[in-house]
């Protein structure tokens, strides 16, 4: 070393590596408007696709008469089940084990159901084509609610599967069963209930949502008749799964089929899983033996596509006196519309709704999982759920704030009182998760000395007072929660999609002159992976971020991964892609040391460069090393400088957080004003802190939307109400409360680097910290609990019953 | 029907076109110029992710017939940077402030951030939200969008900006 | 997403605009700003097949006074509401409302022809002009009429406009000097329709009302002149007891939808609430 060499921080800086805010590469052509989004593409010869649906939520179909449709200029086909029959394709699988209607063949079974696909030359001609298809209905009887699924004469749905005792997961109850699903030790959890000093009992219902993302889900499908080769592109959050089903049910060789996600506007889980669509268009294609394109508009994707939760949860706690719990007991009815097409890991019918004992260190614990069909949309995994993590944070805060409630204890406190504690970890939860790494009492602590928490509470009480004496109309609220989140899914041991295990992977490369590009297993819908891997190789390597290009969503290049979605891609495809940034640093090492004339082990790692240890003078920098690959390796190795890892993950990862939230309800209208929202999260090693504080933010608006309002409900004869931005309610930057970040950071020990994922956790803790802050602004009435939404009638009635309104 | 002629100056430049009288002004944009900068992310006129400006007011083209737009002048995402290249003022502070994540209502904001600025150089927080209530984001809960905004207006009026997101 | 066929035509005065209108038959529609005709077409819960664009007919812009009436031309955008200076200073209320109809694109191109003259009972300025005492300036192949407003709407979407005939302006007596006003909305976030909303215009002499008038938006299926809860709280100093009692008033003759915005029973309250509030607010702005 010498005057001339920069400092270690200068160099470290340079690279732009973890821990920085670095600034977004994807962002250069978002912002010029170039970004590559599906509907942006434009193929010579290219058709349009648009579906005729059904009006009814439950209806035979006797007759389908397209004889109008075709006859408008312009319009190439009309497809029906009849026409996707013979190829077997009129149904297809879905992610859960159940077969989904692709075109309706003798029912439908929810309103805007697909029942006629149109090819025509534009999509205005395509339009007006899929009003003139004639379809004559029966009307049957709808079945919305899901606790008269199981009735003795319900209504059958599943003509298709009607006498199959046998589901995917195991006996089906009842012809509108769908599965059965338990865990935990069901016996001791019952002799603890028997034993219990307290014990409390709520159905906390989770309503139907819609992950809704900006962009719609949309392909273009072009079928090569020359070369037998079918190349997709599409709005897919895990494209090689989407290429190995379309290979098993086209039987078209997988190798021949190209699937590419562009630039995607958003996923939020929407984009998992096939659509009809998409089928619909790769046959489009093969059948005309031009480029088709599908884009739905928002009604469609608001109605048909993957909604989210609908989960309704009977949940009991045993305490004692004291408030420390002694069990806990969960039984949910899952409503999943017509068809199950949950993204759920293969084994996990209900997702891992099993981490539903929470931060809280319950002994012994049960919970069965009933699902069922109704006259709704399909789907139910999605939004930022994490596998159903979304619901079953949901249930278990709710539940221990009406446990609080009931010992006349503080929120806060009997969270303290029952957290796991930093001594506990690796943590062994009473439903079988073996939670990584936490420091959970300080999460909290810090949380409530960040917003004054006594403070807030002296204020909430004299406010209460102050409405028992009529000077105000205005009840303050404190929700508190404390979350952990389970993602990173999974391990080769129990999680797979279709039989294929949830590993991820990257392939990185250099180049001569040191450049560096790497591919990953997992998609990007927004969360900046082509700046944080980049970030992630900087470090390992020694080579700036901005010589490192990242691509993803291309399956022929590439390696094969199960995509993004529940917060995995940071430990899944961020781990992989450190094991093989490592692979390349053990062959430059001994490139370092056959050109130093060393042992590699008289060499150590410093920032960008090995250098002879007690001699830092003689150094090789990864620069000189990747060009020393090129021409002069040692003996007995390949020339170059790349690696590939395929990283099974030995465990999930769990990320938590300590949220608290403050409110103010004006008690004659029903709307609650959010005063502050202080969100702590802990996703162990931190990436790039701008990235992790704007997912946050994003994540904290959904779970606004969803508390305060979103919901996509059906009326009695199965019509959706609202599936329209008029009525779903997206806030816009108005409401949208101000929001606080901060974190602690307790790295997984199990992670190569320490890094656990984030995106999902604001959804997770923020909806039932939301939820709780508005119970809470009620309890000092005897309210004990109020389901969500929590939008301005429904909070005003509340008031109304009890009898604030005089 | 019967296709009518359009004319309209498009980011600059004088630009014709053949269109049904129902072609949305969105779908003339997008598919007939190819400036697919502007998007669709509704039905109903509310998300703004296809506003562009047009005769100095921010429009949410999917709510125009290209007809109605014969004569006008338009700007889109595209016309935002110099010739030369330099990234706007806005286009830059999305960047500097982490205002976007999937980019796909990008462009509707930045033109509205465009206009907004124009009607009050110097808003407040609570201006700038309320100047963009006709946006709508689902990744980024706004608040990056508003430091963006609030960078891109100093930067226009010279005062110093603010150190990026901390 | 994709409206239906219609052939398009483009008047250059309001003359030619009344002679399509009227040839073109029922099948024509006239298109102002368009941002309620067009998504309702992308629906295609409207189907049109002629429109005739009224954006270039000078005749129909502008905003003057007219002795003791501002006459405002229908092709009036609401951006152009809001920053009028005579509005401003004479007719406050129209800028309070504009601000709280939709979001900033919208005002832009939406005008107030189009907002009062097409029967949508979610539409904001038809309760402010039965609350003014505004008037319609209608124009037909017989010639121009006149139409109270308070006269003009008769059901969701229908009106007392007859066949071919179209709004030119909206000529509104400006309330006195020092007058107090208010539109308190309630809705579910920026851009929404009213859950319920009140107009309110007030005159106060020695600490009581003088004269007031009451409008509501979206609680029955047309806009609603509450005569009778304006009656109760004049002469009085809108005491609690009183304004309770205009509330009652007010709520009797509402008859809201059930809607996503809320149940029937809940809308109802919340026109009562909206009342009392803007009350309160004209009062405290008034001389």
């Amino acid at each position: 070393m010498n005057d001339m060499t920069p400092s270690q921080a200068e160099r470290a800086d340079k690279l732009q590596g973890m821990g920085c805010k670095r600034k977004r590469v994807e962002d250069i052509r978002f912002v010029q408007g170039k970004g590559n989004y599906v509907d942006d593409l434009k193929l010579p010869g290219m058709l349009y696709g648009d579906f005729t649906r059904s009006p009814y939520g439950h209806a035979r179909i006797k007759k389908i008469d397209a004889t109008k449709a075709k006859a408008l200029p312009g319009v190439l086909a009309v497809l029906t089940a009849a026409d996707l029959k013979p190829l077997s394709l009129h149904y297809m699988p879905t992610l859960a084990g159940d077969v989904q209607a692709v075109l309706a063949e003798e029912k439908v079974l929810f309103q805007n159901q697909e029942v006629a696909f149109i090819i025509a030359d534009d999509r205005y001609v395509a339009a007006d084509a899929a009003e003139l298809v004639e379809v004559e209905y029966e009307e049957l009887p709808v079945l919305v609610d899901p606790f008269k699924a199981m009735a003795a004469r319900a209504p059958v749905l599943r003509e298709d599967i009607k006498d199959k005792t046998d589901g995917a997961h195991g006996k089906r109850k009842h012809y509108n069963h769908i599965f059965a699903w338990e865990i935990g030790d069901k016996e001791a959890t019952d002799q603890a209930f028997t034993k219990a000093e307290v014990t409390i009992k709520e159905l906390i219902s989770y309503q139907r949502v819609h992950p809704c993302p900006l962009e719609t889900c949309q392909c273009v499908a072009s079928f090569d008749k020359i070369k037998g080769e079918l190349t997709v592109w599409g709005t897919f959050q895990a494209p090689h799964v989407i290429r190995t089903v379309a290979s098993l049910i086209s039987k078209i060789p997988e190798h021949k089929i190209h699937v590419i996600a562009p630039d995607i506007g958003g996923g939020f889980g929407n984009k998992v899983g096939a659509y009809p669509g998409y089928i619909c268009a790769v046959v489009a294609s093969i059948v005309t033996g031009r480029p088709v394109k599908w884009v739905e508009d928002r009604i469609e994707n608001l109605s048909t596509t993957s909604f989210a939760r609908d989960y309704h949860m009977t949940t009991e706690i045993a305490a004692r006196k004291d408030g420390k719990v002694t069990g806990l007991r969960v039984h949910v009815l899952a409503d999943h519309g017509a068809f199950d097409s949950c993204a759920d890991p293969s084994k996990w019918p209900a997702g891992f709704f099993n981490i539903v004992t929470g931060s809280y260190d319950f002994p012994v614990a049960h919970c069965a999982v009933d699902g069922v069909y109704t006259n709704k949309a399909p789907g139910g995994v999605a939004y930022r759920c994490s596998f159903r993590v979304t619901e079953a944070a949901y249930c278990i805060e709710r539940a221990m704030d009406i446990l609080a409630q009931k010992l006349g204890m503080d929120p806060a406190e009997l969270r303290l009182k029952n957290l796991i504690g930093r001594e506990q970890f690796p943590y062994q939860s009473a439903l079988g998760w073996e939670y990584d790494s936490g420091d959970y009492h300080t999460a909290m602590k810090k949380a409530m000395d960040a917003v004054g928490y006594g403070k807030l509470r002296e204020e909430q009480k004299a406010k209460q007072e102050a409405f028992k004496r009529g000077e105000t109309r205005e009840l303050m609220g404190i929700g508190v929660i404390f979350f952990t989140e389970i993602v990173g899914a999974g391990p080769s041991r129990n999680c797979d999609i279709l039989g294929i295990a949830m590993f991820d992977s990257a392939e990185i490369r250099i180049h001569p002159t040191g450049a560096v590009i790497a591919r990953m297993g997992s998609k990007s819908q927004g969360q900046g992976h082509e700046t944080t891997y980049a970030q992630i190789i900087a470090t390992e390597l020694g080579s700036p971020a901005d010589d490192i290009m990242i691509e993803e969503g291309n399956t022929d290049t590439a390696p094969y991964g199960l995509g993004t979605y529940g917060s995995r891609s940071t430990p899944t495809a961020g781990a992989a892609t450190a094991m093989a940034a490592r692979k390349i640093k053990a062959k430059a090492q001994m490139i370092a040391a056959d050109l130093l004339e060393v042992s590699e082990y008289d060499l150590e790692w410093d920032i960008d460069r090995f250098r002879v240890k007690g001699n830092p003078e003689r150094f090789k920098t990864m620069k000189e090393l990747a060009w020393a690959a090129y021409n002069r390796v040692p003996k007995g190795l390949e020339p170059g400088l790349e690696a590939v890892n395929y990283y099974d993950p030995p465990n999930m990862t769990y990320p938590f957080g300590a949220y608290i939230c403050v409110v103010d309800v004006d008690i004659d209208t029903g709307v609650t004003k959010v005063r502050r929202f202080y969100a702590l999260d802990d996703c162990g090693t931190r990436i790039n802190p701008m990235i992790i504080e704007g997912q946050v933010h994003g994540g904290l608006t959904e779970a606004f939307g969803i508390a305060m309002g979103q919901e996509i409900r059906y009326d009695e004869v199965g019509n959706v109400t609202g599936p329209t931005f008029m009525d779903y309610f997206l806030p816009t930057a108005v409401e949208t409360p101000k929001w606080e970040t901060d974190w602690t950071t307790t790295p997984s020990p199990h992670h190569p680097i320490g890094a656990k994922g984030v995106g999902e956790s604001p959804n997770v803790g923020g909806v039932p910290c939301f939820a709780n802050a508005v119970n809470d602004a009620f309890k000092f009435l005897g309210s004990t609990h109020i389901p969500m939404p929590h939008d301005h009638w429904r909070t005003w009635t509340v008031a109304e019953k009890l009898g604030l309104h005089g | 029907m019967a296709k009518v002629q359009v004319t309209m100056t498009v980011n600059g430049k004088s630009v014709d076109g053949l269109v049904e009288p129902r072609t949305l002004l969105i779908h003339f944009l997008r598919e007939q110029l190819n400036l697919t900068g502007p998007h669709i992310g509704c039905d109903t006129s509310h998300c703004g992710a296809c506003t562009v400006d047009l005769d100095n007011r921010s429009v949410k083209s999917c709510t125009m017939f290209a007809v109605q737009a014969d004569g006008a002048e338009v700007l889109t995402i595209e016309g935002m940077a110099a010739p030369d290249g330099t990234l706007h003022a806005l286009q830059e502070g999305f960047r500097e402030m982490h205002g976007l994540q999937c980019g796909y209502c990008t462009p509707g904001m930045i033109l509205r951030g465009y206009r907004l600025l124009k009607e009050n150089p110097n808003p407040s927080e609570d201006e700038i939200r309320f100047g963009i209530a006709g946006n709508l984001c689902r990744c980024t809960g706004y608040q990056n969008i508003v430091k963006a905004i609030q960078y891109a207006a100093a930067k226009l009026s010279g005062t110093p900006v603010k150190e990026a997101a901390e | 997403m994709i409206p239906g066929s219609f052939a398009y035509h483009r008047p250059k005065s309001v003359a030619e605009a009344v002679a399509m209108l009227a040839d073109l038959g029922a099948d024509a529609r006239p298109l102002a700003g368009g941002h309620s005709l067009i998504p309702m077409m992308k629906l295609r819960l409207a189907a049109p097949e002629h429109l005739v664009d009224l954006g270039r007919i000078k005749e129909l812009k502008g905003i003057r006074a007219d002795g003791a009436d501002i006459v405002i031309g229908a092709m009036t955008t609401q951006h152009e509401l809001i920053g009028d200076a005579t509005l401003a200073a004479k007719l406050p209320i129209l800028r309070e409302t504009a601000l709280v109809i939709a979001d900033p694109q919208v005002r832009y191109v939406g005008t107030l022809g189009g907002n009062v003259a097409n029967g949508d009972p979610g539409n904001d300025m038809p309760a402010v002009m039965l609350c003014l005492g505004a008037v319609y300036q209608i124009a037909g192949k017989g010639g121009e009429r006149r139409m109270a407003a308070r006269d003009f709407y008769e059901g969701a979407y229908m009106t007392a406009l007859e066949a071919g005939e179209m709004m030119t302006a909206i000529r509104i007596p400006a309330p006195p000097a020092g007058h107090g006003f208010a539109y308190e909305k309630l809705k579910r976030k920026v851009g929404d329709y009213a859950t319920a909303a009140a107009a309110v215009i007030v005159t106060m002499s020695g600490g009581r009302v003088a004269t007031c008038s009451i409008g509501l938006t979206n609680v029955a299926e047309t806009p609603l002149w509450a005569e009778e809860a304006a009656k109760i709280v004049a002469g009085s100093g809108l005491d609690a007891a009183t304004v309770a009692k205009a509330v009652a008033a007010a709520e009797a003759i509402t008859s809201p939808a059930s809607d996503n915005r809320g149940p029937a029973a809940y809308r109802k309250k919340m026109a009562g609430v909206m009342v009392a509030r803007a009350l309160a607010r004209a009062k405290s702005r008034a001389a």
